[in-house]
């Protein structure tokens, strides 16, 4: 029974009124405005040596990290779950940096293997 | 009789004291939360084994001088990155009608979700023609599964030794990574026309929810997502 009566307190009702229309043109301007910037970036000035591509590479990933950030925590709605959902998807992906950092690490060791 | 309750009878109330999920959210979207982890981990293992080759190679192909032209156009050179862009805010676009359709579900707006939903079917054909202009104009170029251009030379900055090997992985690369991608985007709108039916149909007026639109939603999203690192790992890095 008292499941029942506990229910209202959940909060289900804050859960579907968090993404608004103007919330989501909102993260739409973003998420365009960082792809346009990745394009100057890419477009115009590497190319015309206002930076180095080893300086550009980092500006890349962080925007990239931006926008999957956006994407899952408004479009996704992940932001607004229970933050037991969101460990459970935050966490694992540990897992992945994990990769990155061996696969990375190893890489460098290939470079003599091929000679 | 005391009506008292001792401290360990007393019911608890917390998340996880049972009765109810923890997640407070539906067991089909968890499900699809999870399987879209376990996707993630599968795109992850091929664009870091496509970081691991590049990074062990001495020279690598670059981007911006393969990706040159507009297929389907006039424009065959000097336009790095062009087409790219195109797709990429077209996928963009679409997963913002997506979400857009997925609010309009919450108020039980049955023909205001089956327009938005059939304007994000319509940006994935249009991302799923794209992507064929794209195959095909590289096809004609030389590349494919294990075979790339006798001329190499015009794939690489100055300075850098043209590869064979590193223009053989590039491509293999390239088409199986882009290729699994259009492989998901293909799912998703397949998967979208299903439920459009289903909301012309009435299906989740009768329900009295539009959970399946918001399912669906996540799945086209994470698919979005992985363009955005497919994006920035293949053409722009």
């Amino acid at each position: 029974m008292s499941s029942e009566t506990t229910h209202a307190h959940d909060g289900h009702a804050d859960d579907h009124a968090s993404m608004s229309k103007k919330k989501i043109w909102q993260v739409a301007g973003i998420l365009t405005m960082i792809t346009a910037i990745e394009f100057i970036v890419a477009l115009y000035l590497v190319p015309h040596d206002i930076i180095a591509l080893h300086t550009a590479n980092p500006i890349y990933i962080v925007l990239t990290l931006a926008k999957a950030f956006y994407i899952v925590a408004y479009f996704m709605h992940l932001k607004f779950e229970r933050v037991a959902l969101i460990y459970s998807i935050a966490v694992p992906v540990l897992f992945i940096i994990g990769l990155i950092l061996v696969l990375t690490n190893e890489s460098h060791h290939w470079i003599d293997l091929r000679g | 009789m005391s009506t008292a309750v001792s401290q360990i009878d007393e019911v608890k109330t917390t998340p996880w004291a049972g009765g109810r999920s923890p997640f407070s959210v539906e067991y089909g979207k968890i499900m699809m939360w999870f399987f879209l982890l376990s996707d993630a981990f599968t795109f992850s293992s091929l664009l870091i084994a496509y970081g691991a080759l590049r990074f062990s190679a001495a020279t690598w192909p670059a981007a911006d001088l393969i990706f040159q032209s507009v297929p389907g156009t006039s424009i065959q050179h000097g336009a790095p990155l062009v087409f790219v862009g195109i797709m990429t805010f077209i996928l963009i676009a679409s997963s913002v009608t997506m979400v857009l359709g997925v609010e309009a579900g919450h108020r039980g707006e049955r023909k205001e979700v089956a327009l938005w939903m059939v304007l994000t079917i319509i940006g994935g054909f249009m991302f799923l023609g794209c992507q064929a202009l794209e195959w095909t104009h590289l096809h004609e170029e030389g590349f494919w599964w294990g075979s790339i251009p006798k001329e190499l030379g015009e794939y690489f900055h100055k300075g850098d030794a043209a590869s064979a090997v590193s223009t053989h992985q590039f491509a293999n690369l390239f088409f199986t990574i882009t290729g699994f991608h259009g492989f998901h985007v293909f799912s998703g709108v397949v998967i979208n026309i299903i439920i459009l039916i289903n909301v012309l149909a009435g299906t989740y007026d009768r329900r009295g929810s539009y959970l399946m639109v918001e399912k669906v939603g996540l799945y086209w999203h994470f698919v979005d997502l992985v363009w955005v690192f497919v994006f920035t790992f293949f053409y722009l890095v």
